[in-house]
């Protein structure tokens, strides 16, 4: 006896499992990245007028700007990845899925030149409490994408292409659903990069 | 159809995998079960200490005093520390594990006719992950900081700078992981895989319950993770999320960059723990609802109204959280607002109470110890209501803010409130989970003294909270004058603690009793119309059901003109 | 979806995919650009999220296939959002509308 809609959609709902629990998932980040972002706006009222664009003047906008880039990049080359899966070819799909793991160690290098820029200059989370959030938000966007990178690997690596060779609907159906976290992870950086850079 | 014999894709199961790391929900519910009951014993010596101290201030406390120090009396970071924790352990290491991570994961798959949860092993992992929470939650306490000691509410500035915090917040970030990924396992499995023809009015009240209060915790959760990890990094990292500028310590300025606020936290902080007390509130309507439809062998009287109250009291629980802060310098816009959305909440609460206790007329009850449970809680639960009005008006608020008002308002709901409605779905249960029968007579033997001694706790304290006792006082409000009218009160209260301990002894007694010379139990003992009941007592590893299911019926069809049995299971076409 | 898509919509997909690519890098320009504008910060900070919600909506209608999504998903994330702007905006007003004339309270906005 095994679980079903696995696979196959179910009728009423047209879902699969994952893709609902992804999503899910997924509005449960947006509360997350909520709070840390209404923390901003409390913090920036509670700052005096000018203090936020002073501190937030010692960020480098073009790095941001090439990380911008970057992630939506990897965003396009992982829904292509998938894309690849559906049209059945194999190769393809590790060439994308490489792609996207490539920006996201690209993303990861231009942030640890920012951070350790940052600590270079004495400038700390303890510094102020623009530097606080800015650090906290984007940190906690690095962990998702470190997490992220890590299940990439996972997908990139032969341990899971046997279920491509089994199952590969289910393969699929993976990679979509984590496709749905990527892209989310995309979407959190299109707004924190806004907010914590250009305003 | 389904055989036993169908369990060639699981090959002999080791002792690990079947009882250790099982991704059986029947398992894993049972897990969550003897944890956080384990847990509730614990926050309850928590406070039996605590209120040892209230009666008798001064004396030694007996058997456990010498665990502190100063001639085994509590000092005033010990009693804060306590407090801190009987709330914490109390509310996310006892109830909510109990009522969604136990009856939750064990009964929503029966309920809905599925094998298991739509994630079996998310769902083994949100246990373990509660587990960890829970251990590094109880380490603090042999810590050299020792526990927490800001009010389980973790408040700064003072939060930042007392003991404890670090590990009480390490543990939460824990637990509302565990939370997160539990509440979605639920939502996906109620969502899709329902059996056929179960439709959503189909649906027992008890799955609907499980259903919002997921929501519930999937959405409200998160902000506060975030916040734990602000207040985290204000400890351990310098930062002044929470701090503000000027702030002085001890007669000193603090060292910190300042421009935080202190309100953010209370912010983030209150728009989970506001649903948060729905969520400890639903399960146990739902499981209040089960219980009186099948011994009064009637449907509940107004389902639909009950469904959609629910649904929007889960909506409504996100708009009303600065009913708490009402005395933090809100203006007359935003309490005025926070005020109404408070009292319009009341209404679907009153709708599901008034439904209920409405099923009843008519009814050919039966007073089992789960009806005696189930009755109990609907009067409880209307005085924890009531005294809430006056907390969620702002002008009253004023004086009942943070007095002992507050205290039994809240325990009412949550101790003969939804305790007593957990008590009485463990009874209700227990034949399905161990096949076995627990017996009436140590079943009354808990209720009664039970029932009696709540109200003996909580109801004085109404009183004491009207005369402008505050709340978390080490001395019980012996070096306030307003206080002595009502202080003999605490021997009362106190003394009642002590005598609801010893009548959980019948209960404990029942359980382990009933589970080895128990008599055996059939299928549906109580003769219940809902799913669950339709599986084997205890049902089957991993299948659960021994038949194919599908649904032809609504949830309570007791007394249907013309059938044959006053009752027609859902199953039944 | 898991239904067969053949190769032959596919490409379809991949081309607005490609677009849309076209399209978020454009913005991305466009919001660099906009942030040397002297505009007052009220005005930075409406104009800087409304091209981040369109960038957004591109990637939620077209890499997530939200376009075409279920009723469920949808409804589940207008709640999320609803609730979303509740916390963010609930609070900011409760911090301004202190001890001030309520009926002003829109001022500060």
């Amino acid at each position: 006896m095994d679980i079903p809609y696995v696979v196959e959609e179910r009728e009423d709902t047209g879902l699969i499992n994952s893709k609902l629990g992804i999503w899910i998932f997924l509005a449960s980040e947006v509360m997350l990245f909520g709070g840390l972002f209404s923390a901003y706006i409390f913090l920036r009222m509670a700052a005096l007028p000018g203090d936020f664009e002073r501190w937030a003047s010692e960020l480098s906008v073009p790095m941001a700007t090439v990380n911008t880039v970057v992630l939506i990049s990897s965003s396009v080359s992982m829904v292509m990845a998938w894309a690849s899966l559906k049209m059945k070819d194999f190769s393809k799909y590790k060439m994308y899925l490489g792609i996207t793991i490539f920006c996201s160690f690209v993303f990861l290098t231009i942030k640890y030149f920012e951070y350790s820029g940052k600590f270079a200059h004495d400038i700390y989370p303890s510094s102020n409490t623009f530097m606080a959030i800015y650090f906290t938000l984007t940190g906690l966007h690095v962990l998702h994408i470190i997490g992220g990178v890590v299940v990439m690997l996972y997908f990139y690596l032969p341990i899971s292409h046997k279920m491509w060779d089994k199952q590969p609907e289910q393969f699929t159906n993976r990679i979509e659903v984590f496709g749905l976290y990527w892209h989310f992870v995309d979407l959190v950086w299109i707004f924190l990069f806004p907010v914590l850079y250009l305003l | 159809m389904y055989s036993n014999s169908n369990n060639h894709d699981h090959h002999e199961e080791t002792f690990i995998q079947k009882y250790i790391f099982s991704v059986d929900h029947k398992v894993i519910g049972i897990q969550y079960g003897i944890t956080s009951l384990l847990f509730l014993l614990f926050g309850f010596s928590l406070m039996a200490i605590m209120r040892w101290q209230l009666a008798y201030p001064g004396t030694e406390i007996p058997i456990v005093g010498f665990i502190f120090g100063e001639g085994g009396v509590l000092a005033s970071e010990q009693y804060n520390s306590l407090g801190a924790m009987h709330g914490t352990i109390m509310i996310f290491l006892g109830i909510v594990p109990l009522a969604v991570g136990a009856f939750g994961n064990y009964l929503v798959p029966l309920q809905i006719g599925a094998i298991d949860m739509a994630f079996p092993k998310l769902n083994a992992a949100s246990y373990w992950t509660y587990f960890v929470g829970g251990v590094i939650m109880i380490s603090s306490f042999f810590m050299p900081e020792g526990a927490a000691r800001s009010g389980w509410t973790s408040y700064p500035p003072l939060s930042v700078f007392e003991n404890g915090q670090t590990i009480w917040l390490i543990s939460m970030i824990f637990l509302i992981t565990s939370s997160l990924l539990g509440s979605m396992n639920i939502i996906v499995t109620i969502v899709q895989l329902r059996v056929p023809g179960l439709t959503w009015m189909r649906l027992p009240l008890f799955t609907w319950a499980q259903f919002v209060t997921s929501f519930l915790l999937v959405l409200a959760f998160p902000p506060l993770e975030a916040a734990a990890v602000l207040q985290l990094m204000d400890r351990v990292a310098g930062t002044s999320f929470f701090l503000p500028s000027g702030l002085v310590m001890s007669g000193e300025i603090v060292d910190v960059a300042g421009g935080g606020s202190p309100l953010l936290w209370q912010h983030l902080f209150w728009f989970l723990a506001h649903p948060e007390v729905y969520v400890l509130i639903l399960p146990a309507l739902g499981i209040v609802g089960e219980i009186l439809a099948n011994n009064t062998r009637k449907p509940i009287w107004g389902f639909k109204s009950i469904v959609y109250s629910m649904v929007f009291l889960g909506f409504c629980s996100f708009i009303v959280w600065a009913h708490h802060m009402f005395l933090t310098g809100m203006g007359q816009a935003m309490s005025a607002f926070f005020q109404t959305t408070t009292m319009i909440i009341s209404i679907p609460s009153v709708v599901i109470l008034t439904s209920y206790f409405l099923s009843l007329w008519g009814g050919s009850i039966r007073f089992n110890t789960p009806m005696l449970f189930a009755l109990a809680f609907l009067p409880m639960f209307g005085i924890g209501g009531l005294t809430g009005l006056p907390l969620g008006l702002a002008a009253s608020d004023i004086y009942l803010h943070d007095t002992y008002y507050v205290i039994g308002h809240f325990h009412y709901v949550v101790a003969p409130g939804t305790i007593f409605a957990l008590f009485a779905g463990i009874y209700y249960w227990f034949p399905k989970i161990t096949g076995k029968r627990m017996s009436e007579t140590l079943g009354k033997l808990h209720f009664w003294p039970s029932l009696i001694f709540m109200n003996g706790i909580f109801m004085p304290m109404f009183i004491q909270g009207l005369a402008g006792v505050s709340r978390r006082l080490a001395d019980g409000g012996v070096s306030y004058a307003h206080a002595s009218g009502v202080l003999q009160w605490n021997e009362f209260m106190s003394i009642s603690a002590f005598c609801l301990g010893l009548s959980q002894i019948p209960f404990i007694v029942n359980i382990f009793m009933s589970l080895f010379t128990g008599e055996k139990s059939d299928r549906n003992p109580w003769k219940s119309t809902t799913i669950e009941w339709a599986a084997p007592s205890p049902p089957l590893a991993h299948v659960n059901f021994d038949s194919e299911i599908t649904v032809h019926r609504t949830a309570y069809e007791y007394s249907v003109p013309g059938a044959k049995e006053d009752f027609i299971p859902q199953t039944e076409s | 979806m898991s239904d067969n898509h053949d190769t032959a919509s596919m490409q379809d997909h991949i081309r607005v995919y490609l677009m849309v690519f076209g399209a978020l890098g454009v913005l991305t320009v466009v919001t660099v650009l906009a942030s040397y504008l002297n505009l007052s910060t009220s005005e930075g900070i409406f104009l800087a999220l409304i091209i981040a919600s369109v960038k957004a909506s591109l990637v939620l209608g077209y890499f997530m296939h939200l376009i075409t999504e279920r009723k469920m998903i949808i409804w589940i994330l207008l709640m999320t959002v609803f609730f979303f702007f509740i916390m963010i905006f609930l609070p900011l007003i409760s911090n301004i509308d202190h001890a001030g004339d309520p009926a002003q309270w829109w001022k500060v906005l």
